[in-house]
């Protein structure tokens, strides 16, 4: 187990190094001035570009800027944006914003998702199979957007019951409820379509006959029998989904003005703010990787014929 | 070796009749309403199972044994599986008109039943300890601790070396056998009075086959069981079974002391099954002295299911049904049962 | 990482040999053409493909045309969908903006299955460093979640002013392709690895058979319907980010004619003229979804076990 551990981790080092690299590329390649407005209205003076670009190591070639990058990253310095502030800084508080939003986002997911997906799958062929169906369908086929922008309306602005947008910077958490929804709804349809269908093929399975055999009620063979077969794989794909929560969060913090770490990418494109983008992306891929393996090691304990040896 | 056992275990509220008949399956039928049309897989079946009776029943794939079993057993699926009519006693109660609860009560300490293929049979998820101790906890109240002592006393019961270390590992860290014995472990942990064992062997190889096969023989002459032992394997059935019923499309075609049906068969299909022993187990393949296969259940024949194959069919074997009667000291479906027996 | 996308569409549920894959084929083929849900996805694909082909076909009216007196109308005889906030018909908007989401989604479609296809194959075929590497590869692309990396790429490389038409949607095209291979790439590998054990395949080997051709009689038949089923279940999700990326303004962009902009832009009027906003998000829904239905279709077929 430990060993297996330390080998994954090892095994993340190359995947990180080539995620960033690609990463910095092209935020390199942002076009446009990044001190354009530093100076009021007018152009900065050539004498502060050249400082600025040379604080920023901007006239070096490409691999030696990331090799500089890197070589401070490593050392736990994630650098200052353009405006001078530690990216640290400004982390550590978006990081909590989007972290419950994911969370919730989550929890949603195995909540809403599991049990409307278990419904589905006892019932199959019944009306609520088919509600369930034809939901998740509904919601795979509508742009994450259009289902956010829409429930904005309808929750926040016409009747009021969330609040429309959450630009503060410590939201309480109830304010972040309706963006979670919106982040996690397409994940609550896929892993509701994936409970169903894995609940279905156990129940047709021998140990569920078994279980009949030996007497116990249908809701122990369902519950305690089939259940915990049915959601291994979709503990899987929840991990494996969180890259994309994390890729939707710049969309929902971009639709409710939430200042979370989508947010912060958002306005670093914007801003041309390379370092900033730089360092929360990989701040995101390294929790996402972690996340992953994470769930690889619930992957073991959920099924003994996993060993991680 | 059963103290603790019979010391806990509540006095059944069960029991059978004088003559020690336990189960009674009376002109059974079972439909499968499925897309491509009803599948009618069991069209009359009657026999009866008494204490310490080892009761074999053989035929083809397809014939309808496991549904039998597991109409007794209570765990077909319904839909799509339909019982338009008959009757099955448990010790003088019908158990198809009692409620499902009390009916779901009785599988375990009552009727308890193993499968062919253990491996997918045992759940991969949990211990075979806690599988076997599941029983206790279910429907004795035990709690956790002294079921998995209780697991690990049946383990032991059925052979498991270190049955203490082996309790809390889980089913695909064992052999087959062993898996086989694990169920067959689960099944007698309430003593029930009555085992069906579908296909208990079928999987394994033939050294393991013969271990099992003496174990659950053993097991029935210390408990008293009624076993239904469900086969392929004529060869196996000779030692073990007292009596046996043959199988064809859903219908018992012959019934017999299981000596007279080895040296005297009755039918034309159970002779055709003796001749082809070796070949009996693979699936799908023409029985060689027989030749063709069974019918499609949705299409039996009119009269004798067997006649398309049978190589005495005569006129009337296309347009009457045979009953099942008297041939001697046995029973046969065959218009021509007498003329089997003596030729 | 696992191979979770691999592990949810087991590898066709294959045969032993080469005449059992293509028998799996003809099964799959007639209970296909047993299925509702395959015609009905197959003919709204149809309608669409014709929409983005020949538009003229299902409108004479011109989309770039807005009538500055005539905004926001409701739908009427004149304009069936309405008008939109610049006076353009909603109709033949909707119709000429089926060409953008068609084309992003089926050519982003067939290059990620063809780039994912052949490192896929490659790895699992060939093992050893070259498998390593690769695989650490796959591993790079599939750590930058797709949106993410859509989103760096269209703002780094962003449009003129008058970039061409098919300039940004190549664009689009190249950057789903870059970062939506992996996906193709795990699942053909995890194919070939369970396919290459198998009998015919070592005794093709023994044989001196080039591994050209093994791979394309003997491991190909086998590996490839998983990865057709994916592609096509990615094709919906190609359609869908090209509109977010629509959306946040860094894909496509007016003056160009699509349904993500169209979207985009009725979302700002979604309280007063909810119906400029139902129209093109319809269209598109119905293209995801078909899409979706036809992947589940197809997987279905090769996998009678899901039904
Ligand atoms: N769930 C079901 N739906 C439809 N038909 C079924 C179902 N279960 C069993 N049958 C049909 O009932 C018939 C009898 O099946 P059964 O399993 O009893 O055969 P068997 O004698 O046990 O054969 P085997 O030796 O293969 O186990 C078969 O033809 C089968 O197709
Ligand atoms: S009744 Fe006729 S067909 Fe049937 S077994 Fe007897 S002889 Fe053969
Ligand atoms: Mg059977």
């Amino acid at each position: 187990m430990g060993k297996y551990i330390v080998r994954r981790l090892l095994q993340m080092i190359p995947v990180i190094l080539g995620a960033t690299f690609i990463i910095f590329a092209m935020v390199f390649a942002l076009p446009g001035d990044p001190t354009v407005g530093k100076c009021g209205e007018r152009p900065c003076s050539a004498e502060y570009v050249a400082k600025f670009r040379e604080e920023h190591n901007l006239n070096d070639p490409l691999v030696v800027q990331y090799g500089k990058y890197l070589g401070k990253f490593v050392q736990g310095d994630l650098g200052t944006n353009y405006y001078g502030i530690p990216v640290k800084e400004d982390l550590a508080q978006r990081y909590t914003i989007t972290g419950r939003l994911a969370l919730m986002a989550i929890a949603f997911e195995a909540v809403i998702g599991i049990l409307a997906g278990v419904l589905a799958g006892v019932r199959k062929g019944r009306f609520i199979d088919n509600l369930v169906t034809v939901s998740t369908l509904f919601v795979i086929s509508i742009p994450v957007f259009v289902i956010g922008v829409f429930l904005q309306y309808l929750f926040g602005i016409k009747w009021g019951i969330f609040p429309a947008t959450v630009p503060s910077l410590d939201a309480p958490t109830s304010s972040l409820i309706l963006p979670a929804f919106v982040l996690g709804s397409l994940s609550i349809a896929y892993v509701a379509r994936l409970t169903r269908t894995n609940l279905v093929e156990n129940l047709r399975s021998d140990y569920v006959r078994t279980a009949k055999a030996k007497g116990l009620t249908k809701n122990r063979a369902v519950g305690v029998h089939t259940l915990r077969n049915s959601l291994i794989p979709v503990v899987t794909f929840i991990g494996a989904d969180f890259g994309g929560l994390l890729g939707g969060a710049i969309v929902t913090e971009r639709i409710f003005n939430i200042q979370g770490v989508g947010g912060y990418i958002w306005r670093g494109i914007n801003s041309r703010d390379g370092v900033a983008v730089v360092s929360t992306v990989t701040v995101l891929v390294i929790v996402y990787l972690l996340v992953n393996l994470l769930v690889d090691l619930l992957y073991g304990v959920l099924d003994p014929r996993i060993s991680h040896d | 070796m059963t103290t603790t056992t019979t010391s806990s275990a509540p006095v059944s509220d069960y029991k059978p009749d004088a003559d020690g008949r336990l189960l009674e399956v009376d002109d059974l039928h079972v439909e499968f309403h499925t897309q491509e049309g009803v599948a009618k897989a069991i069209n009359g079946v009657s026999f009866d199972l008494h204490q310490g009776e080892t009761l074999a029943i053989l035929g083809e794939s397809g014939s309808g044994k496991s549904v039998t079993a597991q109409a007794v057993m209570g765990i077909l699926d319904m839909p799509p599986a339909v019982i338009p009519s008959g009757a099955i006693r448990y010790c003088g109660q019908d158990l198809l008109t009692m409620p499902e609860e009390q009916r779901r009560k009785m599988r375990g300490p009552e009727i308890s039943m193993i499968f062919q293929d253990a491996l997918s049979s045992l759940n991969p998820t949990f211990p075979v300890g806690w599988q076997i101790g599941e029983m206790f906890r279910q429907h004795r109240g035990m709690n956790k601790s002294d079921a998995y002592a209780q697991a690990v006393r049946l383990m032991e019961r059925v052979a498991i070396p270190a049955a203490k270390e082996r309790v809390k590992q889980y089913p695909h860290q064992f052999s087959g056998g062993m898996r086989q014995r694990i169920m067959i472990a689960m099944a007698i942990a309430l003593d029930p009075a009555v085992l069906i064992a579908d296909e208990p062997t079928t999987a394994l190889d033939v050294t393991v086959q013969a271990q099992i096969m003496a174990l659950l023989a053993e097991l029935q002459e210390e408990r008293q069981m009624g076993l239904i032992l469900i086969t392929h394997d004529l060869g196996v059935v000779a030692d073990v079974a007292d009596r046996a019923a043959v199988m064809y499309a859903g219908r018992i075609v012959a019934k017999a002391g299981i000596d007279d049906l080895y040296a005297r068969p009755a039918h034309p299909y159970t002779r055709g099954l003796l001749e082809s022993i070796p070949r009996l187990d693979q699936k799908g393949q023409t029985l060689a002295a027989i030749g063709g296969l069974p019918p499609n259940l949705t299409r039996i024949p009119a009269g004798c299911a067997f006649n398309p194959r049978c190589r005495m069919a005569q006129d009337v074997c296309r347009t009457d049904v045979p009953a099942l009667r008297d041939v001697g000291q046995q029973k046969s479906a065959c218009h021509f049962a007498e003329e089997v027996l003596n030729g | 990482m696992t191979d979770t996308i691999a592990a949810t569409v087991a590898p066709g549920a294959a045969g032993d040999d080469v005449g059992e894959a293509r028998s799996l084929t003809q099964d799959a083929w007639r209970s296909l053409k047993k299925n509702k849900m395959f015609w009905i996805s197959v003919a709204l694909i149809g309608v669409f493909v014709l929409m983005a082909i020949w538009p003229s076909l299902f409108t004479s009216k011109d989309p770039g045309f807005g009538d500055i007196n005539n905004v926001r109308a409701t739908p009427s005889a004149e304009h069936w969908f309405g008008t939109d906030t610049q006076g353009y018909d909603i109709y033949a908007r909707t119709i000429y903006g089926a060409r953008a989401s068609i084309i992003v989604g089926i050519l982003a479609s067939l290059t990620t299955l063809l780039l994912g296809g052949v490192l896929g194959v490659l790895a699992g075929f060939y093992g050893g460093w070259l498998d390593a590497l690769l695989s650490r590869i796959t591993d790079i692309f599939y750590a930058i979640p797709l949106i993410l990396g859509g989103i760096l790429f269209m703002a780094s490389f962003p449009n003129g002013a008058n970039s061409n038409y098919f300039v940004v949607v190549g664009k689009v095209v190249l950057v789903l392709t870059v970062f939506g291979w992996p996906t193709i790439a795990r699942l053909m590998r995890s194919s070939v690895l369970q396919v290459k054990p198998n009998e015919y395949v070592l005794a093709a080997r023994a044989l001196g058979a080039s591994p050209w051709r093994i791979i394309r009689s003997h491991i190909l038949p086998n590996a490839l319907a998983p990865a057709i089923v994916v592609a096509t279940i990615n094709l919906g999700v190609f359609i869908v980010v090209e509109a977010t990326l629509s959306f946040l303004g860094i894909g496509l962009t007016p003056p160009a004619i699509s349904w993500g902009v169209a979207i985009s832009d009725a979302l700002n009027a979604i309280r007063t003229y909810p119906h400029i906003l139902l129209f093109p998000s319809l269209f598109l829904s119905l293209a995801v979804l078909a899409f979706i239905l036809l992947g589940d279709a197809v997987r279905d077929a090769f996998d009678p076990k899901s039904r």
